[in-house]
């Protein structure tokens, strides 16, 4: 059980920033979710909690123990990898087995741990196995058995289950947040699926371009996005971004226009907060391009007179208006979201 | 390539390269750069002083009608040896891609000589075409040729080329019927489509979508050629009649150990690194190559 | 198989017939040399020989096992497997531990030392052969198995063979193994030696042959006919002069000395051929 701590933890290749100051408090026990687009920061800001990278400028904690420079050994933790990183020529117990001989652990516990993490993984069949031998979601077992018999302070996942099929994925999902529930480990997953990051954290910390734009409950950062770039990333489909101008200029304007805060530049809106409405109250017309009957929902495309294309959210079953092509769309104030210039939310 | 991550010992990995620096430098760049000395000095006959002679030896070398006249037998030896072996294991491989059961043993049955060492084939070639006892030369004489390579140039270079291109049409049948496996079938099949008989196709597809690995062979066959048919010379000709079968490396051997002509022996060492360091550009430009396809 | 499109009849039966064609001419040799080692002296030296095996067999093999002409082939045959091992085994031990060096770690003159093996590429000993003996004799090597192994055991293609092999292995291994606490002997004794089983295997397969044929070095350095190698010991069987060479017994010898190296390229074909490709890369 620990604490993590960073503060002002930077990382550069060269001469080249990829960390721009990272600051954050991780409690005992906590899951935490590193989401965000490929070659945001997020692999290896975990890689430098792991040792793996070394620490350009600020401080990792670990339950008050700066741990930069320690190995990775040393810090009590332990990893499981994207690809699983399981040894091919290892059975599945040697695999498990491997760190705790390292550790010089008597046998005896070796094989009490070995076999505790198995029955709770489901492996106890597959233990002579070699790992080739095995299926995707019985590897990644094995590589979460390999972490869990370390009984680390901390857990890393890289990616853990961008490997696996969809439907393996979800039930993996699941096991996983069980697991990190019923042992109460604190633990730090890095994930580009923003489905992934709402369903597993405790907290998510969403980066792009080495920065954390915001860190926050899933809630929160669904309903509260602290940048644009928050606000298109965590959410499917992503939220409408207009420009303010353009509200000024709606049939909105009078009713909540002026409630624009002075520096906003942009509006966004969810695509579940929008619905069609008549001519007369409409925030927004334009063309109907395209609608996606999903079942549970079915989203409509819509191409505003300036050929802005912004995404409505219906309940599954109902159609939009059917036969006629222009279309109005409008939305209650209280669900807009305020940008600066700087894209940074404006309440 | 680069690894993400490595290890930060400071004296390991000295430790760990040491053994073969060590062999390197003894064996390899200390001889290596002994021949470049040597080449520069004449020793006197008695190999108690040498003299400096500069590029002296080089001047000697390349006036003098042996030597050159064993380049040029280098010349022939070589491009004989590689089209011989390189056809002859090219037929066969067109041969054995050509049936689905049973080329596996045709395999095994033809990849074995690549194991004879090439003074063992010599020694082989040499049996069947000895003057005295051969059986190959007995019926050659039979039928009204009088074959005796201990005398004749021509067919001391013959047998020298055929008992070295004998051991490496196993290496090109290999590297052949793998390149003709790789070529996809479609492709085949499309040409067989459009109407184009088997020689049609083998010239106007297979042989141009081979070529990588035809040209892979070429150096390969002219390096073995240059450098490993040593045991072959040795055993059938001992590079005679009258150096007719002396080739370059052969040279290096009879100056230097049998004439005891160091000076001359390190100049034509020094002009081997020359030639080999260009098939290994050759060599490198072809990796290249494949590496951008 | 690119001729698959067009087989039947006559053309699958000439391609079978000039495929045995083939192995029939490429056999020959071999088969010549193996009536010649079961006949007399005698039978040779009337040309033309017999073309079938004759009842001489076991005597002309134990005359060249016990007593061969200058020294007895299994002494010879024992000279050439401790050659051959040695190199073999030599060039793996030192290749695997430098590729490891140049791959796993960063250190100043890396590169250098990269080149500095790489260089060895372009110097066969056949290239620098008197000054490699020059060193050789200095150092007393002639006549010993050092002599025969050391000068030949640097190897480029050995290391380069390993080193893209390693650079194969996923990096996420040496990340996992430092997480499970394996410092650089550790990860290397558990994990990347036996993860490089086939291509030491395969390379072994290699380099066991070539070492086995080895002639020029082994000419060279053992002048005493009790640590001749059987490759080049055959050699040396020939008599001087004009005398009849002991056809029967030579070419016992030969068969024996093509033996080793053969019944590797048989037995373990799927190794051998992927040494070959590998070190040909």
């Amino acid at each position: 059980m620990a604490q993590i701590a960073f503060s002002n933890l930077r990382k550069s290749y060269g001469k080249t920033e990829v960390i721009h100051g990272v600051d954050t408090h991780i409690e005992d026990g906590e899951l935490i979710v590193i989401v965000g687009p490929s070659g945001c920061g997020k692999s290896t800001l975990l890689r430098m909690v792991a040792g793996l990278e070394t620490v350009t400028s600020g401080e990792i904690r670990i339950d008050d123990r700066v741990v930069n420079k320690l190995e990775p050994r040393e810090r009590d933790i332990a990893m499981v990898f994207q690809n699983y990183a399981l040894y091919p020529h290892m059975s599945v117990f040697d695999n498990m087995a491997y760190g705790l001989k390292i550790a010089k652990v008597p046998q005896a516990e070796i094989r009490e741990r070995v076999a505790v993490a198995a029955k709770m993984l489901e492996l106890e069949p597959f233990l002579e196995r070699k790992p080739r031998q095995l299926s995707g979601g019985q590897r990644q077992r094995v590589a979460m058995g390999r972490a869990i018999v370390r009984k680390p302070a901390v857990f890393l996942f890289d990616e853990p289950l961008s490997n696996l099929d969809a439907k393996l994925r979800v039930q993996m999902r699941v096991e996983i947040k069980t697991l990190q529930r019923r042992l109460g480990v604190t633990s730090l997953y890095v994930t580009h699926d923003q489905v992934e990051a709402m369903t597993l954290a405790d907290r998510i910390i969403v980066m792009n371009g080495g920065v954390a734009e915001q860190i926050g409950t899933p809630l929160a950062v669904y309903e509260k996005p602290a940048t644009t770039f928050v606000g298109g990333f965590i959410g499917s489909p992503p939220m409408n971004f207009l420009s303010v101008e353009r509200l000024q200029g709606s049939g909105l304007a009078a009713s909540f226009g002026e409630a624009a805060p002075a520096l906003a530049k942009t509006v966004g809106v969810r695509p579940e907060h929008l619905s069609f409405c008549g001519e007369g109250q409409a925030a927004w017309s334009g063309e109907l391009v395209i609608v996606e009957a999903l079942g549970a929902e079915t989203l409509a495309h819509v191409r505003l007179d300036d050929g802005e294309v912004i995404i409505v959210r219906l309940d599954g079953g109902r159609t939009a208006p059917v036969g006629e092509s222009r279309v109005h769309v409008t939305c209650e104030a209280d669900k807009l979201h305020f940008f600066g210039a700087d894209e940074k939310r404006i309440d | 390539m680069q690894k993400r991550v490595v290890f930060n010992n400071r004296l390991l990995p000295y430790a760990l390269l040491a053994p073969q620096i060590l062999v390197t430098a003894v064996f390899f760049f200390w001889p290596a750069g002994q021949a470049i000395y040597q080449s520069a000095f004449i020793p006197d006959p008695f190999g108690l002083k040498s003299q400096f002679v500069g590029f002296g030896n080089f001047e000697f070398l390349f006036s003098d009608p042996y030597y050159l006249a064993s380049f040029q037998t280098t010349a022939v030896f070589s491009a004989a040896v590689t089209l011989l072996s390189m056809g002859a294991a090219l037929w066969l491989a067109v041969m054995a891609d050509r049936i689905i059961k049973g080329s596996g043993a045709y395999r095994t049955l033809l990849i074995w000589p690549y194991a004879v060492a090439p003074a063992i084939a010599g020694v082989l070639w040499l049996f069947m075409f000895n003057p005295n006892v051969g059986l190959v030369a007995w019926y050659l004489n039979a039928i009204g040729y009088d074959w005796n390579h201990v005398l004749n140039d021509g067919e001391a270079m013959g047998l020298v080329v055929v008992a070295s291109a004998w051991r490496q049409i196993s290496y090109n049948f290999l590297f052949f019927l793998a390149g003709l496996q790789a070529i996809p079938r479609s492709v085949i099949e499309a040409a067989a489509i459009d109407g184009a008989s088997f020689w049609k196709r083998f010239w106007t597809i297979v042989f141009p979508l081979l070529s990588p690995t035809t040209f892979f062979l070429l150096v390969v066959n002219i390096v073995y050629a240059f450098f490993e048919t040593f045991g072959v010379i040795h055993t059938i000709t001992g590079g005679g009649p009258q150096q007719a079968t002396t080739i370059l490396v052969y040279k290096v051997y009879a100056d230097g150990f049998i004439g005891q002509d160091l000076g001359s022996s390190a100049a034509q060492s020094v002009v081997l690194l020359v030639v080999v360091g260009l098939l290994t550009v050759v060599q490198f430009r072809y990796v290249e190559r494949k590496v951008h396809y | 198989m690119s001729g698959m499109v067009e087989k039947r009849g006559i053309g699958t039966w000439l391609t079978h017939m000039s495929l045995i064609a083939g192995i029939a001419a490429i056999c020959f040799p071999i088969y010549l040399a193996f009536v010649a080692s079961t006949v007399t002296q005698q039978e040779i030296a009337r040309p033309p020989m017999p073309l079938l095996p004759g009842p001489h067999f076991l005597e002309n093999y134990g005359t060249a096992l016990s007593q061969g002409i200058n020294s007895p082939v299994w002494l010879m045959l024992m000279n050439s497997s401790v050659m051959a091992l040695g190199i073999a085994i030599g060039k793996i031990a030192i290749s695997i531990l430098s590729a490891y060096a140049i791959v796993y770690f960063r250190f100043p003159f890396r590169m250098v030392f990269f080149w500095l093996i790489f260089l060895t590429l372009m110097l066969p000993v056949e290239v620098r052969i008197v000054p490699t003996y020059e060193v050789a004799a200095g150092f007393g090597m002639l006549n010993s198995y050092s002599g025969l192994i050391l000068p030949l055991i640097a190897s480029a293609t050995a290391t380069f063979l390993f080193r893209q092999f390693f650079l194969t292995v996923p990096d996420e291994l040496i990340e996992a193994a430092r997480v499970d606490g394996a410092g650089p002997i550790r990860f290397f004794v558990d994990i990347l030696l036996p993860m490089s089983r086939t291509n030491i295997a395969a390379l072994f397969v290699i380099l066991f042959i070539y070492g086995w044929n080895q002639y020029l070095w082994p000419l060279l350095i053992t002048t005493k006919p009790e640590m001749n190698t059987i490759v080049m010991g055959i050699k040396q069987m020939f008599p001087s002069g004009d005398d009849v060479a002991e056809w029967p017994v030579i070419m016992a010898t030969a068969l024996m000395a093509m033996l080793p190296p053969v019944a590797v390229v048989v037995f373990m074909q799927g190794l051998f051929v992927k040494g070959l490709v590998d070190t040909e890369k």
